[in-house]
């Protein structure tokens, strides 16, 4: 069951912040007011009106309209195309020929009327994310919706465009329209929300005011106190173990992605990677370990270059890598959670040879891996596509770290993962560190990176624009990963 | 939020490599632009090689030298191959390579139909009779996987098309009533295509191999026991008239081909015309496209994704029932078991070719025609090229284009994704 008897009320013009963990179940009650999803029990009361939404054209009729996290824009369109999509102008009756000078039209008025600039004539795919998210909210406000519920909207944003959107909200609820802000980010629910809902495990968990502090609201969420810090000795560096110079790579489209990136990290420290997401992050990780074509540059693992070298023969160097797309390359869904955890060593000792695996020991592991890492899990012997995202991120953590490490690589180490478990795979991160590992983690969580490194690398349109210390203010921070280096006055516009 | 951002997204775009596509392109037309020009014209008797304008080799022609004309021509596909390579008009590569594969067939042309002669009438009318199936199946593929349904079950369509237009057709005595049983042949195939793939989710391309061999079977069970004993009952259907429109058929060439023709000739054109403006200007096509490449964003905008899936589905089925009828209401005058040989294959080479497009397949549906007529005119004048080659093209064509040589070949995103709700 993802909602359970969830009871909640927006009123008009305000910003109604509904606050969970993943898997919480925030956006499944998101879509059955939106009318993808159909309730079993319990009713949507619109302006004191009980109503039914059976699909979303239901629910933009009743007035309410809604950003999704992953937008629902089609990329080959242009914008005034995905705009008018489903309530298209036309003319010439019952032919529907498209009246895309009208449509336009359309795009440009509510654009002006809400102070929010798109260009109609531009294809999706060209636009940065913060400006498909205007489109998104353009294309919801030309619907005329009184309620607009904004799913996970700043997840894809930098902090400045972050700002720039919760401006827009105010101004949206000074006009008067209501908005549900579905987030798991505290620091944004304190600074915009009216009302604050906390749910967990499908159910309305308490209500709070945005004076609450960050501790309770996320003792609330998670159900018990956890620490939002993550706790650390300094670091105390030692030789060089990874050394990457002027890397050049491309990206899936051949459009370059890592544009001459010059990295070093030492025994015993993490380095951070900080950046919006797309901005090379990906591409650069993916270089080192061997999945991707090196343009030019080099890698260099304490000496052995690494470029060329298979993914395999790189893993088995001394290097673990937890990649940022759990379900598509960290598990095997359809493998048990045994032979998730051996994926890496299933042709060695003690687990086996070239011919035939060992199931004492590769079980037996198993029963040790789930303990030290706290995998909850029936048994080892579920599959791994049967548990919740943290844990099946417990499991490529536990994996990656059962080899004697020089390395340690983890790309968005704690994507779709829930509270508690972001806390334990944290405190691994820093213990593998103080074991003398040279650690990697790219993350486009700036609190996650700022929490975890000893530097920061912020990386923008494939480049390092600096290194920082993580005590540097997040304003500057925020600053270069908008790519706005100070020294550079033309791009600080 | 200010619009800059979209100004200096521009400025990132890759610099391009050397070895970019038309570079690449431009040497290989420069290779078969001088093998043409040595071999063609070492091969080519020094002779006339005249095309003429009626049927026979009396009359209006235009004439060349065989030897003169292959070495002329494989010397223009070289030099087209050479503007591509040095890197010139870049805005108009398309227009330099569809020159230079053009100048290749004729230097080709040149060393066969020296010393003989080609009558361009009958070329241009048996090219586009050839293509007319071709057209209409590629059209059927357009309509359903626009819409994001891959229609694998087109040969499946024609067969039902064919075989329900010979029987209909025959039992009703009109040609109209087997058109249009034609066309419901096409649609039993393609409704249950699109149950199987919309409802059930089953893969669309095992649904549709299944579909062609179910076709396949039935028609050709049904063929055997039924037409077979009892052909003037059921297996003689009138033939489809040709109607000639005065004043235009008597334009040299085009008339006789376009002007004096059967209805499913202007059945095709049109359909080309209207699919095209209607997936590309109206409410029907935007919504199309939307649920071929984001269905879930056309979802939640109120579109339901799983019927317009079924009627562009079914619609295909109409188109390409019709395409079935040719077989048997046009080029023969009765149903055999597996007549089509292949066709369907031939339509969906097209429309991959044709890049997914109603005038692209169109294109592609008339270049395979041709390359079909010219190998029945080679092996007439028996030429030394075996005709098999030439059948082979339209294979050829495809796995070129599908590796990307003449530009990426984009399918729409979601072709072939069934669509699951929430």
């Amino acid at each position: 069951m993802a909602n359970d008897h969830i009871d909640i009320t927006v009123e008009p013009g305000e910003v109604h912040a509904l606050l969970g963990e993943n898997g919480a179940g925030k956006s499944t009650l998101m879509n059955q007011l939106y009318g993808l999803l159909q309730p079993d029990e319990g009713q949507i009361v619109v302006n004191d009106e009980p109503r039914v939404f059976k699909s979303p054209r239901d629910a933009i009729a009743a007035g309410i309209g809604m950003v999704h996290q992953h937008f629902m824009l089609v990329p080959v369109f242009t914008v005034a195309e995905n705009i008018a999509l489903g309530a298209e102008e036309v003319r010439g009756g019952p032919l529907g020929w498209l009246d895309r000078r009208r449509s336009r039209r359309d795009v440009i008025e509510t654009s002006e009327r809400y102070g929010l600039p798109v260009d109609p004539d531009a294809l999706i795919e060209d636009l940065p994310v913060g400006a498909q998210q205007r489109v998104e909210i353009v294309k919801a406000l030309t619907r005329e919706v009184d309620l607009l519920i904004l799913d996970e909207p700043t997840a894809v944003l930098t902090p400045q465009e972050t700002e720039e959107l919760l401006t827009v909200m105010r101004s949206l609820t000074a006009m008067g329209k209501s908005i549900v802000f579905i987030t798991h980010k505290l620091k944004e629910v304190k600074a915009i929300a009216d009302r604050i809902t906390v749910i967990r495990r499908g159910q309305v968990v308490g209500t709070a005011s945005p004076d609450t502090s960050e501790e309770e609201l996320a003792a609330l969420m998670v159900g018990r106190a956890v620490s939002l810090e993550v706790e650390k000795a300094p670091a105390e560096p030692g030789d060089s173990i990874l050394k990457i110079s002027g890397l050049v790579v491309d990206d899936d489209r051949g459009v370059r992605a890592v544009d001459g990136v010059d990295l070093e990290v030492r025994a015993g420290e993490v380095l951070g990677i900080a950046g919006v997401q797309g901005n090379g992050q990906t591409e650069l990780v993916e270089a080192v370990m061997g999945l991707r074509e090196v343009r030019a540059g080099a890698v260099h693992l304490e000496g052995e270059d690494l470029v060329g070298r298979s993914t395999k023969r790189i893993l088995r160097s001394g290097v673990g890598y937890v990649p940022e797309d759990r379900s598509h390359d960290g598990v095997v869904k359809e493998f048990s959670v045994a032979e998730n955890l051996i994926l890496d060593m299933y042709d060695r000792a003690p687990f086996g040879n070239a011919f035939r695996i060992d199931g004492d020991s590769v079980a037996s592991n198993a029963k040790h891996r789930v303990e030290q890492f706290d995998i909850r899990c029936q048994s080892p012997a579920s599959l791994v596509g049967a548990l919740s995202g943290g844990n099946q991120q417990k499991v490529v953590v536990a994996r990656e770290m059962s080899r004697p490490l020089r390395l340690f690589i983890a790309s968005q180490p704690t994507r779709g993962v829930d509270v508690g478990s972001i806390e334990f795979i944290h405190s691994r991160i820093i213990h593998e560190r103080d074991q003398g590992t040279a650690v990697l983690v790219v993350s486009s969580e700036l609190d996650e990176v700022v929490g975890l490194a000893d530097r920061i690398a912020v990386m923008y349109r494939g480049r390092v624009l600096a290194i920082v210390s993580p005590d540097t203010p997040r304003e500057e921070i925020g600053l270069l990963m908008a790519g706005i280096t100070g020294d550079t006055p033309e791009g600080a516009k | 939020m200010s619009t800059t951002t979209v100004e200096e997204m521009a400025e990132v775009t890759a610099p391009e490599p050397f070895w970019s596509r038309q570079r690449h392109l431009g040497v290989a037309l420069i290779l078969i632009g001088g093998l043409a020009a040595v071999v063609f014209g070492s091969l080519a008797p020094s002779e006339d090689a005249r095309f003429t304008l009626s049927e026979d080799s009396a009359g209006a022609a235009l004439a060349i030298n065989g030897q003169f004309g292959a070495v002329l021509f494989g010397l223009l596909t070289a030099a087209a191959g050479g503007v591509l390579l040095a890197g010139l008009l870049k805005r108009w590569s398309n227009v330099f390579l569809v020159a230079g594969i053009l100048s290749f067939l004729l230097s080709f042309l040149c060393w066969q139909v020296a010393g003989e002669f080609m009558p361009l009438v009958d070329t241009t009318d048996g090219t586009l009779e050839l293509a007319l199936p071709l057209i209409l199946g590629a059209l059927a593929g357009v309509l359903g996987e626009r819409s994001g349904v891959v229609n694998v079950a087109i040969e499946g369509q024609f067969l039902m098309g064919a075989f329900a237009g010979a029987l209909v057709g025959t039992m009703a005595g009109s040609v109209w009533a087997g058109l249009l049983s034609a066309a419901v042949g096409g649609v039993i195939i393609a409704a249950i295509l699109a149950v199987m793939a919309i409802r059930y989710l089953v893969d669309q391309v095992v649904v549709g191999i299944v579909l062609n061999l179910f076709a396949l079977g039935i028609t050709g069970f049904l063929y055997e026991r039924l037409m077979q004993p009892n052909a003037q009952e059921y297996n003689q259907p009138p033939q489809m008239p040709e109607w000639r429109i005065p004043g235009l058929a008597d334009i040299p060439v085009v008339g006789p081909v376009f002007f004096e023709a059967n209805l499913l000739v202007w059945i095709a054109l049109v359909l080309v015309v209207v699919i095209h403006f209607g997936l590309s200007r109206t409410r029907w096509g935007l919504r199309t496209r939307a649920v071929g490449e984001h269905p879930t964003a056309a979802d939640t905008v109120g579109i339901r994704v799983r019927g317009l899936r079924y009627l562009n589905v079914l619609l295909g089925g109409v188109v390409a029932g019709i395409g079935g009828a040719y077989f048997t209401l046009v080029a023969t005058g009765s149903f055999t078991k597996n007549m089509t040989a292949g066709a369907g294959f031939i339509a969906l080479a097209a429309l991959i070719f044709g890049r997914f497009t109603p005038f692209g397949a169109f294109g592609a549906a008339l270049f395979f025609g041709f390359a079909q007529k010219l190998a029945t005119y080679l092996s007439a004048i028996g030429s030394p090229v075996p005709s098999q080659f030439l059948n082979m093209l339209p294979y050829l064509a495809t796995l070129i284009a599908v590796a990307g040589l003449v530009g990426r070949v984009r399918a729409p995103a979601a072709d072939g994704q069934p669509y699951i709700k929430g």
